[in-house]
């Protein structure tokens, strides 16, 4: 292999290693241009990460001062509460771990699913020759636009004569409906960047289709799949409306979102409530970046070519 | 067992696993069956890679926009078939312009924006010393649901005023950050949600600082994917590090480029949280997905709604032909 | 501080008033110690016995009514659950109005609904007349012997009585500091021209500090506008009267008519007069941005506004700690008539509707229409923020000022009450044009003529 992945870190020096990539990527550039853009770099994470940062002081200051001065304020008179996450963690009649429990039961099969699905389809547009086949994928993407909103009565009629609603079946079923176009759409674009040689090689070993897709794509899409699985996840996870009107608000089977989005109270009188609670919730998928970013490696492709 | 509910954790979780062993069961069934035909027909291994996927989108996307599409030419409570009225309606509205207007505005500036700041982004920060957490900051304001960004930029952009008269500690202090650095600077402070056109620039930077982290993850991915040939044989050019970016890395994640763009422009299309939160659709900032949906549930009429929903199919078709052109162009190069 | 304490005292008090309450709902033999017991709550299922067994039943709720708000509705169906054996099953939702639409349409109705607005009971009952069902004879009984005949009718859509009223809340309020009251020597004003020549009084004394009378908002989200309908209704009911008040609600006063064009002029003396508002806020167009949560605030912590007009519910708006008493650090008064003996009520509610005909549905509806569940909910509401119309209610069992003074106002059947006009308008006015026009009118400074014309054009035919 000729380049070193994050994949397989030294543990002992991670660092050096990183660093001694970065030295041999600094050296084509110049110098000025590296700082420059190291700088502009910095400058986007900032501006991107104020805001949060902001909300999340605001998420441990007591409810008179977020209403009546400026959260950087902080910084010249500290106070600090955890009042806040108290409020969200134990103020419903419900336990909160129910709900993160069902988030999860939602989530998964929400984000395996459509995965799936859309891999063989993927496939299937990509390469295998058939009619049509440029005209079904384009309806395929364009449905991407329709809102979800306007499924809700037809499929929620739909779930109500099969005795579902009110389940987990009419949640995954729908939402990994509703992410096929864009999964479909997303995979089928780096399925179909593969090297053409690769899969013809194959196919004079012989390989059927079912054996290409498994033996011969599948590992090289990984970091494909990992991008798209956090974005399916985290959608899934945020989700209220599909939830809610198909499984109901019920303690057995609703999210987290469901609890979020009562914080603030009937008439919105808590509203400070939902900067403690956009944190909470936000802690299952920002750890599920940072787990499947493991997946985003170099050189798959360059390694299997080859071979 | 009852298959369709559970009360506890461990039946939840159980009932999770027994439905993705039944999903795994069936499509491996499928499979291996296609496998085991001797010289299977074409349209049979069609059928079974994009079967199950194209009956889910049939049922669950295709059916509803049909029933959708028909009420568009039903009255308030889809009982009176009533032709192209909701659509004579919506076109002749006074205010009509102005939202057809801020939807094209939506649709161009985002995706471009937020496009534009992922990319650079990804290549910046792409073998840097500290790629995991520069990659994590930008993409945490995807991970915060909507309900929490509308709280976090209303501490960006909240006004208070500076009072005539007032004695300087009775004045109500900022506690939006860039009015307090307005005031900072020695500026007045300005009421961002208020004054269009502009107001409308800063609803769209919540979403592009949303969407950039989506670009931004996306087109990481791909510029993993460039062969290390391609990229050590430009070094050995001799090509400095933004003819690097315009010649190689550009050109190579063009198709995720394209990808990214149309995604982020359909979801745009479909956004209404935003407008809905901040400003409600006041102050000339509507957009028609917002309009779509005040129209389906704030005022229970189905017909108007259903037309609204069929007008966002409108703004799709130049992304359609876009993406049609750019397949053509890449079965070419292939 | 010392209300600090009274309060939780009360609550500690009305605690136990529930425990025994319960104890002797669920135990075999009562004891009497609940003799002391201020009033209100029954003693022993005697009351509960028409209704007979109803164990093993089930009856579900939907509500827009969110935590912490949920749980002491969910508290005062245990009596009729401990007596009935009858299970009930509370959810309330956020999303609750276009949910139950959806819920109708997809043919998975609740069993009961708490619909907050008359008007959307009649695109209900247009829309679905198989879901909705009559109300129950014994409800119809309860609302005719407890309320006034006018909330009767707001529950009824063509002569058939559908959905019985629940709670209630009075917007006729304006809210104000006694203390800044007592050392500024202001009275409370009695008439609408005292207002407004206190509101005149307040900027000669200290329009020169920046201190303005009024402060307002009305941001609300996709429903901001809302504040500034209550506005001209609370208005209107006063300068038009309440014969062209009803007719207006019902569409057959216009807009554009002279009675309501006058009451928007009045509105705009106060809302639209820099001198007047918007203090500790900005200018007249801060109003439209100040999220209606915030507006009063600026009387407690600043002092740069004297008055903000809101309902009753505002209690809950200012911060923990607050003492809400007519000696306290906030207190609201009612919002002067054209005279003294003209007193009318503006306000809203919500209603009890049943999507089904089981016994134990009809049961629980007229449950929550008797006198029984008003004072079960009135104790299990020990923070306060809650009344009804119900004149079944004992008022010793409500425990904030602001809810006594607002269940005075609502029993007073001499004065005439105003149900929130724009909620028994059509959605497409009332959740539609009337919110957005009013915030133009406010944020853009749209012309009077021009904002009544496009609130008209609205409205379906």
């Amino acid at each position: 292999m000729s380049t070193s992945t994050p994949q397989a870190p030294i543990p002992a020096t991670p660092g050096k290693l990183v660093d001694r990539l970065d030295a041999r990527a600094g050296r084509t550039r110049s110098t000025l241009s590296t700082k420059l853009a190291s700088g502009f770099a910095l400058l986007i994470a900032v501006v991107w990460t104020i805001p949060t940062f902001g909300l999340l002081i605001t998420s441990f200051r007591p409810d008179g001062e977020i209403k009546t001065s400026g959260w950087w304020t902080w910084f010249t008179s500290p106070s600090i509460t955890l009042e806040n996450y108290a409020e969200v963690l134990t103020g419903s009649r419900f336990q909160l771990s129910t709900f993160f429990v069902n988030s999860f039961v939602i989530t998964i099969p929400s984000v395996v699913i459509p995965i799936t699905l859309a891999l063989l389809a993927a496939y299937a547009f990509a390469w295998i020759d058939f009619k049509g086949r440029n005209i079904l994928f384009v309806a395929v993407f364009a449905l991407q636009v329709v809102p979800i909103q306007v499924t809700l009565i037809p499929l929620l009629t739909q779930y109500v004569k099969w005795g579902l609603n009110q389940t987990f079946w009419t949640v995954w079923l729908s939402h990994s409906i509703f992410a096929l176009p864009l999964a479909i759409f997303l995979l089928h674009n780096f399925m179909k960047d593969i090297p053409r040689e690769l899969v013809e090689a194959a196919r004079v070993d012989g390989a059927g289709h079912v054996k290409i897709f498994f033996r011969v794509l599948l590992p090289l899409l990984v970091p494909a799949i990992a991008s798209f699985a956090i974005f399916q996840f985290l959608w899934v996870w945020n989700d209220l409306l599909v939830a809610l009107t198909f499984a109901g608000g019920q303690q057995n089977v609703a999210p987290l979102t469901v609890r979020l989005a009562d914080l603030a109270g009937t008439r919105g009188q808590d509203w400070y409530l939902l900067a403690a609670g956009a944190f909470v919730s936000m802690v299952v998928p920002v750890i599920v970046f940072l787990a499947l970013q493991r997946y985003f490696v170099r050189g798959l492709l360059a390694g299997s070519v080859k071979g | 067992m009852d298959l369709l509910y559970a009360d506890t954790t461990g039946g939840k979780f159980l009932l999770m696993f027994i439905a993705i062993a039944i999903f795994v069961l069936v499509m491996g069934a499928i499979l291996v069956i296609v496998e085991r035909i001797p010289r299977a027909p074409r349209w049979v291994v069609v059928a079974a890679f994009t079967g199950p996927a194209l009956l889910g989108i049939s049922f669950g996307l295709i059916y509803p926009a049909i029933i959708t599409t028909r009420s568009s030419f039903y009255d308030a409570r889809g009982q009176n078939f009533i032709g192209i009225d909701n659509y004579v309606t919506a076109f002749t509205r006074p205010e009509f312009q102005q939202v057809l207007l801020n939807t094209v505005a939506w649709t161009v500036i985002v995706p471009l924006a937020s496009t534009a700041i992922g990319l650079i982004y990804a290549v910046l920060v792409d073998r840097a010393r500290f790629e995991k957490l520069a990659k994590t900051l930008l993409f945490m304001p995807m991970a915060i649901s909507l309900v929490g960004a509308s709280i976090i930029w209303k501490f960006v952009y909240e006004y208070r005023p500076v009072l005539e008269g007032v004695a300087p500690d009775r004045q109500p202090a900022q506690i939006g950050l860039l009015n307090q650095i307005l005031v900072w600077m020695g500026l007045e402070p300005v009421q961002f949600l208020l004054n269009g056109p502009w107001n409308n620039i800063f609803l769209m930077v919540v979403m592009i600082w949303i969407q950039a982290g989506f670009a931004m993850t996306i087109l990481s991915a791909a510029i993993k994917a460039i062969s290390t040939e391609t990229i050590e044989a430009a070094r050995l050019d001799g090509v400095n590090g933004i003819q690097q970016f315009w010649y190689v890395t550009v050109p190579s994640v063009r198709p995720a480029l394209v990808v990214v763009l149309t995604t982020i422009a359909m979801g745009t299309l479909k956004v209404f949280d935003i407008v809905r939160t901040m400003t409600g659709g006041n102050y000339g900032t509507q957009v028609v997905a917002n309009e779509f949906y005040t129209q389906s549930f704030r005022q229970q009429n189905q017909g108007m709604g259903a037309a609204l929903a069929v007008l966002l199919f409108a703004f799709v078709v130049p992304l359609i032909i876009y993406n049609v052109r750019q397949m053509k162009k890449s079965e070419e190069v292939r | 501080m010392t209300s600090i304490r009274r309060r939780s005292v009360a609550t500690l008090a009305t605690g136990m008033a529930v425990a025994l309450t319960l104890a002797a709902c669920g135990g075999g033999d009562s004891d009497n110690n609940n003799a002391e017991e201020p009033g209100g709550g029954d003693a022993d299922c005697t009351a509960y016995e028409k209704y007979g067994d109803l164990s093993g039943t089930t009856v579900s709720v939907y509500t827009s009514i969110i935590a912490p708000e949920d749980q002491p509705h969910i508290d005062s169906y245990k009596p009729f659950e401990d007596c009935t054996g009858a299970t009930i099953n509370y959810e309330g939702s956020k999303e609750f109005e276009a949910q139950l639409l959806v819920k109708l349409q997809a043919g998975s109705a609740p069993d009961i609904a708490y619909i907050p607005q008359p008007g959307l009971l009649k695109t209900i009952v247009e829309s679905y007349p198989d879901q909705i069902v009559e109300a129950s004879a014994g409800t119809m009984a309860n609302v005719e012997q407890y309320y006034a005949a006018s909330w009767k009718e707001y529950g009824t859509v063509e002569d058939t009585f559908y959905a019985a009223p629940l709670g209630a809340n009075v917007k006729s309020f304006v809210w104000y500091s006694p203390q800044m009251f007592n050392d500024a020597g202001y009275e409370i004003p009695q008439t609408w021209d005292e207002l407004l020549a206190l509101s005149d009084q307040i900027v000669a004394d200290h329009g020169a500090e920046g201190v303005k009378p009024w402060c307002a908002g009305i941001g609300s989200g996709d429903a901001t506008g809302w504040p500034a309908t209550d506005w001209l209704e609370d208005v209107m009911l006063r300068t038009a009267g309440f014969e062209s008040y009803d007719a207006w609600s019902k569409g057959e006063l216009k807009f554009s008519d002279p009675e309501v064009q006058a009451a928007l002029t009045e509105v705009g003396k106060i809302l639209k007069n820099p001198d007047y508002v918007n203090g500790g806020l900005g200018d007249v167009s801060s109003i439209a941005t100040t999220e209606f949560q915030d507006a009063g605030l600026p009387i407690l912590e600043t002092g740069l506004c004297y008055m903000h007009r809101q309902a009753s519910f505002y209690a809950a708006n200012w911060p923990e700690g607050t003492d809400v008493s007519p000696e306290g650090d906030v207190f609201a008064f009612y919002f002067p008539g054209v005279s003294e003996d003209a007193r009318p009520i503006l306000g809203g509610g919500e209603f009890v509707a049943a999507f089904s005909d089981r016994p134990e549905v009809a049961a629980f509806q007229e449950f929550l229409a008797s006198p029984e569940w008003a004072n079960a909910k009135a104790i299990a509401t020990p923070n306060g923020g809650w009344v009804t119309a119900n004149s079944g209610l004992d008022p010793n069992n409500l425990v904030s000022e602001i809810d006594k003074l607002s269940f005075q106002l609502l029993s007073d059947t001499s004065q005439e009450f105003g149900f929130d006009a724009s909620d028994l308008m059509p959605a497409a006015v009332g959740q539609g044009a009337f919110w957005t026009e009013m915030t133009a009118w406010i944020a853009e400074d749209k012309a009077d003529d021009a904002v009544l014309t496009a609130i008209d054009a609205a409205w379906p035919n």
